[in-house]
């Protein structure tokens, strides 16, 4: 038989030693985590809004293109349109009056840090990688459009048609989605995957930096460290990784 | 009476055939046949499945009196109540298959479950709601019905949470400064208790007029009463956070509340709709809080029928659309619904309707023979 005394000595030490395994188990944790965070990347973008607007609008629109050829972005208009990068007003985009106003602005997915669309999915369609990119799994994906109602970016598409009539030039290597799920930029994930640049950033003559936000020594890094840059709705708490250099 | 009934069955078929027509040409040539596009990317559809969940609320209120304090008068009205909450959750799942866009993987939902998706507890909130009614009404039915209580005393606690999860569908969304609002949650309740009720007195009154059976007077005005004052809270609310944006002066959600009420330049679709919505609540309030006129059958249907009409815009495309003009992207893009979205819709009601008016009519003759068995 226990005495009380006794039971009340045991449950003290039984409370102490769940405290202690937990305090090493978090430090255990914690050292895991650095160590993968040092090894894996972390993909961010940075646009640099005074050279992007350098270019002739021939140009811009080359940039924006390139991404509709590489995916199989359907060409369609008006409500139906599907879009991953595309052009708007710095006047709208950062919702500022200034001398900067008519300044086109490239807006795409910010694979932010905290994606509000990832939260909402109810099938997990979409998901965030470890190298931060969000991603979208067109095979999950039923098309309720919660994470595009939970996007402030607008950053996403639905298919409302079936997009292959509206493809001029099918790209083997990617697939074409069907009529009734969801889309958006992808970081050119298909692309990283090979040590390639994204295709919009390989065409912007190096107005779009693009690297590893794990690396400090990174070229992404030093320019983030040096230059005064804004993002989209940093309100938000979603914490953008495309950044822009005003 | 046979021949009246027979000619609304038939009315109802033709309308949910004709749904199901558009429905084919939607699935044909998916959603693009709707007015929905890449800004306002939820519609009428979205509304409709707002209102219904609301609808459902008519169960719980009834369930409580009969059942709890076992008051005999409530004992036909809440087996009534619950037919109609079974009617709108299933009218709610159809909405919201009629909105995917790939409706054949809607069990995903259930096969790689997401419990960081609120979405997803809604759907556990809105299938288990659907099930406890159905064992209550077993319940109701059978002779030896003791284990049903368990499943009505459920049923209360998870009715709140099927509108407080459903406004939380909404109200999570930072996105959307329109939708997230904590008022969001306690509205829906509001407004649910003011049309769930609303539309089972409706149904009462309509029984006690074509049928034998005979509903007790005092239960439904005790409901009638229950709406008026959900209705005057729900208004309430609605002034609060009409008060909280304009007064505050949030310029982002401001814009959505100017879109609703008086329109942005020229694009001012809804505003009708908006004033509509409460010119058609004001005077069902009236008609409500006058009991002279809430008392006479005629004005008292008529009070309801205004009644569900406001909420059905108020918490249907007049809480839906406004969130999204302008989008977030700041530009202004507007909906209306199509003529393939509006016959989808009254294809979903009319099948609604139609279950509902068979399944009364069973249990209708059951309630007559027990009621006859009763009185020999």
């Amino acid at each position: 038989m226990m005495g009380r005394r006794q039971f009340l000595i045991f449950t003290g030490y039984g409370i102490l030693s769940l405290f202690i395994s937990n305090r090493v188990l978090e430090k255990l944790l914690n050292d895991f985590q650095n160590v993968s965070k040092n090894a894996t990347p972390k993909w961010g973008m940075i646009i640099d809004l005074k050279k992007f607007n350098a270019f002739s609008i021939e140009k811009k629109e080359e940039v924006i293109n390139v991404c509709r050829l590489e995916h199989n972005i359907p060409l369609i208009g008006g409500k139906d349109r599907v879009e991953w990068i595309w052009l708007m007003k710095f006047g709208d985009v950062f919702s500022r009056k200034n001398f900067l106003e008519s300044y086109d602005v490239p807006v795409l997915c910010n694979h932010c840090e905290n994606p509000p669309c990832v939260k909402v999915c109810p099938t997990q369609a979409t998901f965030k990688r470890e190298d931060g990119i969000v991603q979208q799994d067109y095979h999950r994906c039923i098309g309720c459009r919660y994470c595009m109602a939970a996007c402030p970016y607008g950053a996403r598409s639905f298919n409302w048609r079936d997009p292959k009539p509206f493809i001029p030039v099918i790209n083997p290597n990617f697939p074409v989605r069907t009529k009734g799920v969801v889309e958006k930029c992808n970081f050119c994930a298909e692309r990283i995957e090979t040590g390639e640049l994204p295709a919009c950033v390989e065409k912007s003559d190096g107005s779009f930096i693009f690297g590893d936000l794990n690396n400090i020594n990174s070229k992404i890094n030093k320019i983030l460290d040096s230059n005064y840059y804004i993002q989209r709705k940093e309100y938000l708490s979603t914490e953008p990784k495309v950044y822009y250099l005003i | 009476m046979n021949y009246k009934f027979y000619a609304w069955i038939i009315f109802l078929s033709i309308l949910a055939i004709g749904g199901w027509i558009a429905y084919s040409i939607q699935l044909h040539y998916g959603l693009t046949v709707t007015g929905m596009g890449k800004e306002v990317s939820w519609g009428l559809y979205i509304a409709n499945f707002v209102f219904l969940v609301g609808i459902a609320a008519s169960a719980v209120i009834v369930v409580l009196p009969a059942y709890i304090y076992n008051k005999g008068d409530f004992k036909n009205i809440a087996l009534i109540g619950e037919l109609v909450a079974i009617t709108a959750i299933l009218m709610c799942f159809l909405f919201v298959i009629v909105d995917l866009g790939r409706p054949e993987r809607i069990l995903y939902v259930i096969r790689y479950p997401s419990t960081k998706s609120v979405m997803f507890f809604d759907f556990v909130a809105l299938s288990g709601y659907l099930l406890l009614n159905v064992l209550a009404v077993t319940g109701y039915l059978l002779e030896n019905n003791k284990w049903a209580k368990i499943f009505i005393f459920l049923s209360i606690p998870w009715a709140i949470s099927i509108h407080t999860v459903t406004a939380f569908v909404f109200s999570g969304l930072i996105a959307r400064s329109f939708w997230n609002t904590a008022i969001l949650a306690p509205r829906f309740l509001a407004s649910a208790f003011a049309s769930g009720p609303a539309l089972l007195v409706m149904v009462s009154l309509i029984i006690n007029r074509y049928t034998k059976v005979e509903i007790n007077k005092d239960a439904i005005l005790k409901l009638a009463e229950i709406v008026t004052y959900a209705m005057i809270v729900n208004f309430f609310m609605i002034s609060v956070e009409t008060f909280t944006v304009f007064y505050g002066g949030i310029s982002e959600e401001i814009k959505h509340f100017v879109y609703m009420f008086l329109g942005l330049d020229e694009f001012n679709t809804l505003v009708t709709l908006t004033w509509l919505s409460f010119l058609t609540g004001i005077i069902s309030v009236l008609i409500l809080l006058n009991p002279g006129t809430r008392k006479k059958e005629v004005t008292l249907f008529l009070a309801c029928l205004l009644l569900l009409v406001s909420i059905w815009i108020e918490k249907g495309l007049i809480l839906v659309i406004p969130a999204y003009v302008p989008s977030t992207i700041g530009t202004i893009e507007e909906y209306w619904p199509t003529h393939v979205e509006i016959f989808v819709t009254f294809g979903i009601w009319s099948t609604g309707f139609l279950f509902l008016s068979l399944i009364l009519k069973k249990i209708l003759k059951i309630i007559e023979v027990h009621s006859k068995f009763e009185e020999s």
